[in-house]
C-alpha cells in the first residue's frame, strides 16, 4: 500500500530557523510541504522517512534565507492496480459505493464493479446485493454506512488542479445580488477536481462487506469448499467481530 | 521538486506504522498541522490492520517459509499486510492461473498465518485440514 518515493527538491530555510540543526529545519520544512498533499503521479505524501544526501547552502541575492538541494525519501500512499484493501463504507450514491481508509476519502466502487445483481435502494440510500439463493428466492444483503469492506484496486487517476484562487463571491457580494454570489460559489466549488482517486471493484467471491464471508471463521462449516469452485458464504446477522480482520 | 524515483522501494504496513508512531511521539511543532492530521488518521487505520501484532522477525520468518511456494514478491508483500485466515482470502491474494494452488497448500498458508501472527483469532487449524480432506479438488 505505501511505498518509498525517492524525491529531490532545494529547500529554502528562513532565518528565524538557522537555530536548528540544519538536518532538523530541512526535515520540518520538507514535511511542511509535503505531508498530507498529492503530488501528481506520484501518490498522498504521508511522511518523511530519511534524507539521503544535502547539498551546500546557498545564499540567494535578496533573500536572506539558505537555500539547500536536498535528496531524500518519504513515504507515500499508492496502492498497486491488483491490490486488495480494506476499508469503510462513507456513502452510497447512485454511482457507487464510496469507501474511505481514514486518511485517504476518495475511494471509489462504480456500480459496475458490485456483486452482481446490485440494486441501489432509493429509501436507504444504500447498494444491496440481491445474492440468489439455492431454492430461486433472493437475499438482500445491505452495504451501510460504516461497514467495512474488501475490495480489488482496479484503476488509479491523478488529474491536475490548479491552485485555489480568491474567493469569488466576494466581488459579487459587492453588488448586493445575494443569488449570483451563491451561484458564483456553486460554480466555484464544482470546478474543485480531486488530485488523486481511486476505483475500485468488489465483484469476486471474497469481497466486498467483511461480514459476507465471515461465516467459515464463526461456525464449523462442514460443507468445506470446493478447490475451484466459488461457493458463496453469507452471514448478515451478525457483523460484529469482522473489523478485527 | 523533482522526482528521482515515484516507486523505489515497498513498505509494509508495519514500517509505516512504526515510523509514524516514532514521528507522534517527537515534540508538536508549531504549524505543522497537515503532518499531524496525516499521522494520526493514518496511525488509526494501520492500528486497526493486522500490523497491529506484527514483529519484524515474525515478518521475516514468515517471508523465509512462504518462500517455498514461488510466490511473486508483491504477492508475499500483501500476505504480509493482511495474512489470509481463509482459503478464499489466499486465493483473492496470490494470482494462481498459471499454477493453481492446491488445498493442502492452501491449508498449509493459513497455518502458516497462524504460527506467525499470533495476534490473530486462533481458530483451530483443524478447520483448514478438515476442509481439504473433504473437498474435491478439481485442479
Amino acid at each position: 500500500m505505501f511505498v518509498l518515493a525517492e524525491l529531490k527538491d532545494n529547500v529554502r530555510i528562513a532565518p528565524d530557523h538557522f537555530n536548528l540543526k540544519l538536518i532538523d529545519a530541512v526535515r520540518d520544512e520538507i514535511d511542511r510541504k509535503l505531508a498530507n498533499k498529492v503530488l501528481l503521479n506520484v501518490g498522498l505524501c504521508i511522511a518523511l522517512k530519511e534524507i539521503v544526501s544535502l547539498k551546500d547552502s546557498t545564499i540567494l541575492p535578496g533573500d536572506g534565507a539558505s537555500h539547500t538541494e536536498v535528496l531524500f525519501r518519504y513515504v507515500v500512499f499508492r496502492p498497486r492496480l491488483g491490490t486488495i484493501m480494506t476499508g469503510k463504507i462513507r456513502n452510497c450514491s447512485r454511482e457507487g459505493v464510496h469507501v474511505t481508509l481514514g486518511f485517504f476519502d476518495d475511494i471509489l466502487i462504480p456500480q459496475a464493479a458490485l456483486q452482481h445483481p446490485s440494486r441501489f435502494d432509493e429509501a436507504e440510500q444504500a447498494w444491496v446485493w440481491e445474492y440468489p439463493l439455492e431454492d430461486g428466492a433472493k437475499h438482500d444483503l445491505f452495504m451501510d454506512v460504516g461497514e467495512p469492506i474488501k475490495f480489488r484496486v482496479t484503476r488509479e487517476i491523478f488529474e491536475e488542479t490548479s491552485p485555489i484562487g480568491p474567493p469569488k463571491a466576494e466581488n459579487q457580494t459587492a453588488q448586493n445580488a445575494s443569488t449570483s454570489a451563491a451561484a458564483a460559489a456553486a460554480a466555484g466549488a464544482q470546478e474543485v477536481k480531486t488530485p488523486y482517486k481511486i476505483i475500485g471493484a468488489i465483484n469476486e467471491s471474497g469481497l466486498g462487506v467483511l461480514s459476507w464471508w465471515d461465516q467459515q471463521n464463526k461456525e464449523d462449516d462442514p460443507e468445506g469448499k470446493k478447490g475451484d469452485d466459488t461457493t458463496d458464504y453469507e452471514n448478515d446477522e451478525d457483523g460484529e467481530g469482522a473489523c478485527e480482520e | 521538486m523533482e522526482i528521482v524515483n515515484a516507486t523505489q522501494s515497498y513498505l509494509t504496513n508495519l514500517e509505516v506504522m512504526q515510523l509514524l508512531q516514532k514521528i507522534k511521539s517527537t515534540k508538536k511543532k508549531f504549524g505543522m498541522r497537515n503532518l499531524a492530521t496525516v499521522t494520526y488518521e493514518a496511525l488509526q487505520y494501520l492500528e486497526e490492520s493486522p500490523c497491529k501484532t506484527q514483529t519484524c522477525e515474525a515478518i521475516t520468518s514468515y517471508v523465509k517459509d512462504l518462500s517455498s511456494y514461488r510466490l511473486k514478491s508483491y504477492e508475499i508483500l500483501q500476505m504480509v499486510n493482511d495474512p489470509p485466515t481463509s482459503a478464499l482470502h489466499t486465493q483473492l491474494l496470490i494470482d494462481d492461473n498459471k499454477a493453481p494452488l492446491t488445498d493442502e497448500q492452501n491449508g498449509k498458508i493459513i497455518e502458516l498465518t497462524y504460527k506467525h501472527f499470533h495476534g490473530l483469532d486462533p481458530g483451530p487449524p483443524s478447520v483448514a485440514v478438515a476442509e481439504t480432506t473433504q473437498s474435491n479438488s478439481t485442479s
